[in-house]
């Protein structure tokens, strides 16, 4: 009876992600990702005996930042809670989160096609460390605790997104704005972006919520999708079949693509959450949000429309340089030192973002500066080099860091754009191809493009075409007259 | 120098003044411990001697530049962290376990010249009023070796009452400074919450917890609170701006103008008919001072015990969750598994008391039960913080009895929780509501046991309360010390 259903997919997502801050949210303790482990550590983050938090002020004003970011209601009093759970990654036995009166409530997540994702809410709290378990560790695991006292915001979205698509969707652009406002680097390999989802379905129609499970170990945009879908579809193959969804805690397993069972609601725990009494509340006044208003980053939409109107780019071009935050500073420091905005951007989203691609290069270690890219288009631009050359030079810059003009140079790739010597050259190649010549001059154009061709072939590729073709004519009309008379 | 009488403040002068070094005092002071240990057990751990008399030299050396405390030999409650003695709190599940670093009461004392004799004796993890829950074995009270020095501060109170120590800090969490020194004849001050920084103080209910000082007399308690006292960036409950020296507020010539509340709930079935005796005596002394006494109400003062108890061990069960066996103290390594291994761990390492206390407060806040107990004895709290307000706009302080009978024997209620409890009747409040309370000497009972008066104040409030000891100490005959007679 329920097989012809059709069925309305809701799936809720927590996204935690860690704050670009210098330290940890309760200590001065450094917080920086791939130091050996247990290097970064004290006695607060150890959770030694005697210890007490306090509050890391820079981990709240990229909190203040993000509920300006996402345009949620940011309380003028929040307070801390105590999240109890024994784990031997945390030190404590309780996590310093937010529960009942969290920092950001409300707010939006805006969707490429327009649309939007309703926020729940956005909190403050600390990351736990990390455990792990080798295969050669016999029956040790192990505890790196660099990671105790990353500050984190935890990111909660109402149940209002409609498929994996979506949400692939509404991680894209919210960690487009993490990055733009500079609040998190969202690195999801180093684990500074993390999310979790919770998916539940119901007969279309229907207004209650079905049974939903939470989905974790998604560790790509990539894996939410999928393993949204495979969920889904497994959710709607037991419903279809009269079964009941049991309510439980599910890991993605990417590899075999399934998902396995992690713990079922009976085991969940009973987290008793209390508030902080080593925190007094938070409190933020009128002028501190107002300042923080004041200092925030421009935000993706608003950079694309900048992007379109004040460079005269395309559409398309604009949203592509503003899809990453490093990619927008580059291409605007890169037209600050080159004057035409779409040659430049041209240039970047063609063999520049090409070449990052196949050398596998980051932002963080790229040896090419803005300036020295800028200096590539300036010889483009005059014709001292070709299209085919300028990505050679490219290529040579991401290897040696040295500047377009001096490889160019060295390199032997500087074009010819010099008349007469171009003209003789052209004259060498008239006369060593006669019969080629009188086929031209009889009518047979398409001869033309291998006369041109036996110039780049003497040049060594270094003629620039748009001085050879009208030489070549003129030339060709000059033996054309001669022949005649 | 009569060492069983000498005062902080005296020696303190006397080291000044070039009388006495601080070499003499400390080998004294070593002498004594020497002598009552292990009997009466005041002591968990000792320095070193040798570190000790070099310390002493060094400070006779520094002469007038080493502080307010010079040479003054202080024990500490060992559930407060050092960095040159074990931090065991009285539990097997941090026997010997070594603090990386000082708390800040400890760095201040040091600053000020003042020598950590040694760690003292307490119920473990502050749970308790007799220090009979130590894990190591209960403190003696010196004044009756047969009895209780109460708890938990019992081994800070019992040292500075043998003479092992000249000062001493404790802990406050629903008593544990007062009623020890009411036990033992000190003077003992539970600071208004912010005043003294919990850094490094081993917490048990953090919103409730309080180090403070012990001494012989109001002026020796004074001095080193003021040495304790101060914002500290490193608590974040601690609370920022300079407050003047109590010590210099013991001058006051009267205390005339002061309005002294007694709350009638105080004045009760349960109240020792000796105790409430000797102190009508104290606030007639007070009246004498110049104050006039006014009666006020506390009316939720009989749901305290029950809110107290809640708010504290549902913060114990957080604040305990820490000893794990994980990455420091006991474990046991007979466990086959994680699971087990926290069990065993914490089913060895933890004594009754603090796992019947860790029960309950993770009962108060499980699902489905925190409103009920957690939030409505948070209700209680504030109702209790509000009553105090009320009576503060009719007098300056209130005075009551710090116990409600004295020092009880050896074993007489460890087999009675319910009876442990309800000897801190009368101090548990001002640590729901935040505020500075004092207890003083007033008095022996029959037995010759010493009897204590407390004053609560408002906050902040610490050199009113102060002032009014010090006018009772001079009006009141003194009481003397263990194993001498009463000189009155």
């Amino acid at each position: 009876m329920s097989g012809d259903r059709t069925y309305e997919t809701v799936i809720g997502l927590e996204v935690h992600a860690h704050l670009l801050t210098e330290t940890k949210i309760f200590c001065g303790c450094e917080n920086r990702f791939g130091a050996p482990p247990n290097s970064l550590v004290c006695p607060v983050c150890l959770g030694m005996p005697g210890v007490l938090p306090v509050l890391n002020e820079q981990a709240v004003e990229l909190a203040i930042r993000a509920g300006l970011a996402f345009e949620c209601t940011i309380h003028e009093r929040s307070i801390f809670a105590r999240k109890n759970y024994f784990y031997p990654d945390l030190p404590k036995g309780y996590q310093i989160s937010q529960f009942e009166e969290p920092i950001c409530e409300g707010g939006r997540v805006p969707l490429p096609d327009g649309s939007e994702v309703a926020l729940i809410r956005i909190h403050l709290e600390e990351d736990a460390g990390k455990s792990f378990h080798p295969e050669n560790g016999g029956d040790h695991s192990f505890v790196d605790l660099n990671r105790c006292g990353v500050p984190l915001i935890e990111i909660v979205s109402t149940p209002t997104i409609r498929s994996p698509d979506m949400a692939y969707d509404f991680l894209v652009s919210l960690k487009q704005i993490l990055e733009f406002t500079g609040i998190s680097d969202c690195n999801m390999e180093e684990g500074s972006l993390r999310c979790d989802a919770n998916v539940s379905l119901r007969p279309a129609g229907e207004i209650n919520l079905g049974t939903k499970t939470e989905l974790k170990n998604l560790n790509s945009f990539r894996a939410v999708r999928d393993g949204l879908k495979v969920e889904i579809a497994r959710q709607e193959k037991v419903l279809r079949s009269g079964g009941e969804i049991v309510q439980e805690t599910l890991l993605w397993d990417a590899a075999a693509q399934k998902v396995v069972t992690m713990r079922t609601k009976e085991e969940s725990h009973d987290y008793r959450y209390f508030p902080e009494p080593d925190l007094p509340p938070l409190i933020l006044t009128a002028e501190r949000l107002e300042a923080a208003r004041s200092q925030l980053p421009e935000l993706p939409v608003g950079m694309r429309i900048r992007f379109a109107e004040a460079y005269g780019l395309r559409e398309y071009d604009a949203a592509v340089l503003t899809g990453s935050a490093e990619l927008a500073r580059f291409f605007e420091e890169t037209v600050a030192h080159f004057p035409d905005p779409n040659q430049a951007a041209n240039f970047v989203l063609g063999p520049f973002l090409r070449l990052m691609k196949e050398k596998n290069l980051g932002w963080a270690d790229l040896p090419i500066t803005p300036a020295r890219l800028a200096g590539l288009l300036d010889l483009l631009a005059e014709g001292s080099i070709s299209a085919a050359s300028a990505r050679n030079v490219l290529e040579s810059m991401a290897a040696t860091g040295r500047d377009a003009a001096r490889l160019t140079e060295s390199l032997g790739l500087t074009q010819i754009s010099d008349d007469g010597a171009i003209r003789s050259v052209v004259r060498e190649v008239l006369d060593g191809n006669a019969p080629q010549v009188a086929e031209y001059l009889a009518g047979k154009e398409k001869v033309f493009g291998f006369l041109v061709g036996q110039v780049m072939k003497a040049t060594r590729g270094k003629g620039n075409p748009k001085v050879v073709t009208p030489i070549m004519k003129e030339e060709l009309a000059g033996r054309a007259g001669k022949k005649r008379g | 120098m009569d060492w069983n009488s000498a005062t902080a403040t005296d020696i303190a002068r006397s080291i000044a003044s070039g009388s006495l070094t601080a070499r003499d005092v400390i080998g004294e002071t070593i002498t004594r411990l020497d002598r009552l240990e292990p009997g009466l057990h005041s002591f968990l751990s000792v320095r070193n001697h040798d570190d000790l008399v070099r310390e002493a030299e060094a400070i006779d050396r520094a002469g007038t530049k080493a502080g307010p405390l010079a040479g003054l030999p202080i024990a500490v409650k060992d559930n407060i962290c050092t960095v040159d003695l074990p931090t065991s709190c009285g539990s097997r599940i941090l026997e010997g376990y070594r603090s990386p670093y000082d708390a800040t009461v400890v760095e201040r004392i040091r600053a000020a010249g003042g020598i950590l004799i040694g760690k003292a004796n307490l119920d473990e993890f502050g749970m308790g009023s007799s220090t009979e829950n130590s894990a190591f074995g209960p403190t003696r009270n010196p004044w009756d070796e047969k009895r209780v020095p109460g708890g938990s501060s019992g081994g800070s109170a019992a040292a500075v009452s043998a003479g092992q120590a000249i000062l001493a800090l404790g802990s406050d969490t629903g008593g544990s400074i007062r009623q020890p020194a009411a036990y033992s004849g000190l003077v003992g001050l539970k600071p208004t919450y912010g005043a003294v920084s919990r850094y490094g103080l081993v917490a048990f209910a953090s919103s409730l917890d309080q180090i403070g000082p012990l001494g012989r007399t109001v002026a020796d308690t004074a001095l080193l609170y003021d040495v304790i006292s101060g914002y500290d960036p490193r608590d974040s409950t601690s609370v920022p701006g300079s407050r003047p020296a109590t010590a210099r507020s013991l001058d006051r010539t009267d205390l005339k103008g002061i309005k002294i509340g007694i709350p009638e709930e105080y004045f009760t079935d349960g109240l020792d008919p000796e105790i409430e005796r000797a102190v009508r005596l104290g606030i007639e002394a007070l009246v004498d001072a110049g104050a006039e006494t006014v009666s006020i109400s506390i009316p939720h003062t009989r749901f305290a015990i029950s809110a107290y108890y809640l708010v504290a061990d549902s913060e114990a069960s957080a604040n305990l969750a820490r000893y794990d066996g994980v990455r420091y103290g006991y474990r046991d390594s007979q466990a086959d598994d994680l699971d087990s291994m926290y069990c065993s761990t914490r089913q060895i390492g933890f004594g009754t008391e603090v796992k019947r206390r860790i029960l309950i407060g993770t009962y108060a806040l499980s699902s489905g039960y925190y409103d009920a107990w957690y939030l409505q004895a948070m209700k209680v709290r504030g109702l209790i913080a509000i009553d105090f307000e009320r009576a503060f706009e009719k007098c300056d302080f209130l005075v009551t009895p710090t116990t409600p009978t004295a020092a009880f024997l050896l074993g007489e209620k460890s087999d009675d929780p319910l009876a442990m409890y309800l000897s801190d009747i009368y101090t548990i409040s001002a640590n729901l509501a935040g505020l500075p309370a004092l207890s003083v000497p007033c008095g022996l009972t029959g037995n010759g046991l010493p009897i204590g008066i407390q004053f609560m104040g408002k906050p902040w409030n610490e050199p009113v309360l102060f002032a009014a000891g010090r006018h009772l100490e001079k009006r009141l005959a003194p009481i003397g010390c263990p194993g001498e007679e009463s000189t009155s």
